[in-house]
């Protein structure tokens, strides 16, 4: 059983040509590719044509490939709430290439968080966020982007060499003083530290 | 008040004296009162109460207002996606439990049916109709977790001891049909992990009866109550153009005043044969969250009771070998059983070269699970479109200009569970 492609994806051709590089339906739902430069514009649009209004952003995420050669894929889950109809547009990015994007969080105040998470999972940039930090890894994290493939499981570091590499980072850069200083604490300081917390943030 | 000692304390001093040792900035000193010149930072969380597991607020106050609001969350980040990708769809059943740990059964069902989407397995109409009881059972149960917490935030300990006493009530069927209360791992692609014990449905049945007076008093005690209304009504509003603009879903957008619910919207499971409504609220704020809750509770009551009315004969599983294990007796009595149990066991059911996105409505939200697959039997990518956390991001933009009093009553009415929020 076929399931035909979205009347979205006829619009979005005629509307905006070339940056539709294709489109295809896996299960039933129908995936449009977008070429990353044009995908605030084609999201935009689609968001506010009143024969389209895709007004909720279900889901932002992104997709690696088992292949190394393939691309890295961004994957918006879009929604209509007046229509009821979903549209699911994608973006790939090379890896050779500069993993970054312009920011949806203009549109949907919601893709604040989720591209958060896409920053700290794979490394892809949105141009434009607001606060682009990272959110579930704490924000010295140091070991990379762990849903890339090349992340192994268990992480890049023993568990002994995670917590030496915890105690020997310059933590005085990330947390204030008042944060580390409990008496107890400051007894266990690395050396070094002490000095470089003397001098201040930065030293 | 004149002759008050104000308290002034420095964040960020960076002074150590000659032996190491930090300098502490006196926490007292004599000063004359400077009130509303300084902002106060208060850290709440993460080993907070009101905080409903591991989360951290930093909140910035100008005497008890609440300025801005920064969320911390991570600290119960487990990996669950990435660790999908090495497992096989059935094994990644346990690792659903264990990311909204309070409605395990709806992480369950909604796995399932992505895997059965990818794989286009027609589950038989038996386990359809278990499954929409173990959707509603869970939402109920988190819902009941909802109340008990929030009221006890607000200061009214008996709910929660209501709540909890009708929550034990349903964890103990639910450990009569999975063998746990919290970690169920009850369905498996193709099917469930067992059929309901015998005399089962008569009990929960029974259940769904008694449970609204629960209710009624409940409401009796809270609806109009003067306290929890100073404390719900007009707080933390959020309009509908907010509450879509933020993604949010369930009980949070609804109170708003939208009516998506993936139920009526993309129904699965025959949700659509089922008689139920969508509770909307009016204004979005705290007040109109707990009534949809409440009546959210009520309706899944009817559609339980409607499931067990309707509830067919016949087998859970897919007659398909390729997908559900035979029985155990058959596994070790015929060659060709032994072999479908061996390949299952040992390789995974493998999924065609595609990708699938279903959602169900779970008790906070659109739960989404999407999976891609390569052709193999783990999946590339395994995403949890996690309600709670998406939820949470509004958080600021309800508390602003609130009391600090407020944000916990807001935070409350959010209905996070860190599990899902860190995954």
């Amino acid at each position: 059983v076929s399931t035909p492609l979205s009347p979205s994806v006829a619009a979005l051709r005629a509307r905006f040509g070339a940056a539709v590089v294709r489109a295809e339906v896996s299960c039933g739902d129908t995936i449009v590719y977008v070429a990353p430069g044009s995908i605030h514009e084609v999201l935009a649009w689609l968001k506010d044509e009143p024969a389209e209004r895709y007004d909720y952003l279900t889901d932002l995420t992104a997709v690696e490939y088992r292949d190394r050669e393939r691309p890295l894929e961004l994957v918006y889950q879009l929604w209509s709430i007046g229509r009821k109809v979903a549209l699911r547009v994608k973006a790939e990015l090379p890896k050779d290439g500069a993993l970054e994007v312009g920011t949806v969080t203009d549109l949907w105040r919601g893709a604040d968080w989720m591209e958060r998470e896409v920053w700290d999972m794979f490394g892809i940039r949105f141009a434009g966020h607001p606060d682009l930090r990272r959110i579930l890894m704490w924000e010295n994290y140091s070991e990379g982007h762990p849903l890339r493939k090349d992340f192994p499981l268990r992480g890049r570091f023993s568990r002994s060499e995670q917590t030496h590499r915890a105690l020997s980072d310059a933590l005085e850069k990330h947390y204030s003083l008042d944060e580390l200083s409990t008496d107890e604490a400051a007894r266990y300081l690395p050396e070094g530290m002490r000095e470089r917390l003397a001098g201040g943030p930065g030293a | 008040v004149s002759g008050a000692r104000t308290v002034t304390y420095e964040l960020g001093t960076t002074t150590v004296d000659a032996s190491g040792q930090p300098t502490r900035t006196p926490l007292i000193v004599d000063a004359e009162p400077q009130a509303g010149t300084d902002h106060m930072l208060v850290n709440i969380g993460p080993q907070h109460p009101a905080t409903h597991g591991v989360l951290r607020l930093v909140v910035e106050l100008e005497g008890e207002v609440v300025v801005k609001v920064i969320p911390h969350v991570g600290y119960l980040h487990s990996g669950f996606e990435k660790l999908g990708e090495y497992r096989t769809y059935n094994q990644i059943i346990p690792l659903t439990d264990r990311n909204d740990y309070l409605a395990a059964m709806s992480n369950n069902v909604g796995l399932a049916l992505a895997a059965e989407k990818l794989m286009g397995i027609e589950v038989t109409e038996r386990c359809r109709v278990l499954r929409v009881i173990a959707c509603e059972m869970a939402r109920i149960t988190s819902h009941l977790v909802w109340a008990g917490t929030t009221a006890i935030d607000i200061g009214a300990f008996t709910v929660f001891l209501w709540m909890f006493q009708e929550r034990e009530r349903v964890n103990n069927l639910i450990e009569a049909w999975t063998g746990a209360r919290l970690t169920t791992s009850l369905t498996r692609v193709g099917g469930l992990m067992a059929d309901i014990p015998d005399g089962w449905a008569a009990e929960l049945r029974g259940w769904c009866e008694r449970f609204p007076k629960t209710l009624d008093e409940v409401e009796a005690m809270l609806s109009n109550n003067g306290i929890w209304l100073g404390r719900n009504v007009d707080i933390g509003i959020l309009s509908a153009e907010d509450a879509i603009s933020f993604s949010l879903s369930g009980p949070m957008i609804r109170a708003s005043g939208v009516p998506y619910d993936v139920r009526k919207d993309r129904p699965y499971l025959g949700y659509e044969t089922y008689d139920f409504e969508v509770p909307i609220g009016e204004k979005g704020d705290c007040y109109d969250r707990y009534l949809v809750r409440m009546d959210e509770m009520r309706q899944s009551t009817r559609i339980l009771l409607q499931a067990l009315d309707r509830l067919p004969d016949g087998p859970i599983n897919v007659a398909d070998p390729r997908v559900s294990l035979p029985p155990k007796s058959r596994a070790m009595s015929d060659m060709e059983a032994m072999i479908f149990h061996f390949k299952q066991v040992m390789e995974g059911i493998a999924a065609p070269v595609g990708e699938a996105y279903a959602a169900v409505e779970g008790p906070r939200g659109e739960l989404g699970y999407y999976f891609v697959s390569d052709g193999t039997a783990k999946p590339v990518r395994w995403r949890i479109r996690p309600p709670a956390f998406i939820n949470l991001a509004a958080l600021p933009k309800m508390a602003e200009g609130h009391l600090l009093s407020d944000l916990i009553a807001i935070n409350a009415s959010v209905d996070i569970v860190m599990g899902e929020v860190d995954r």
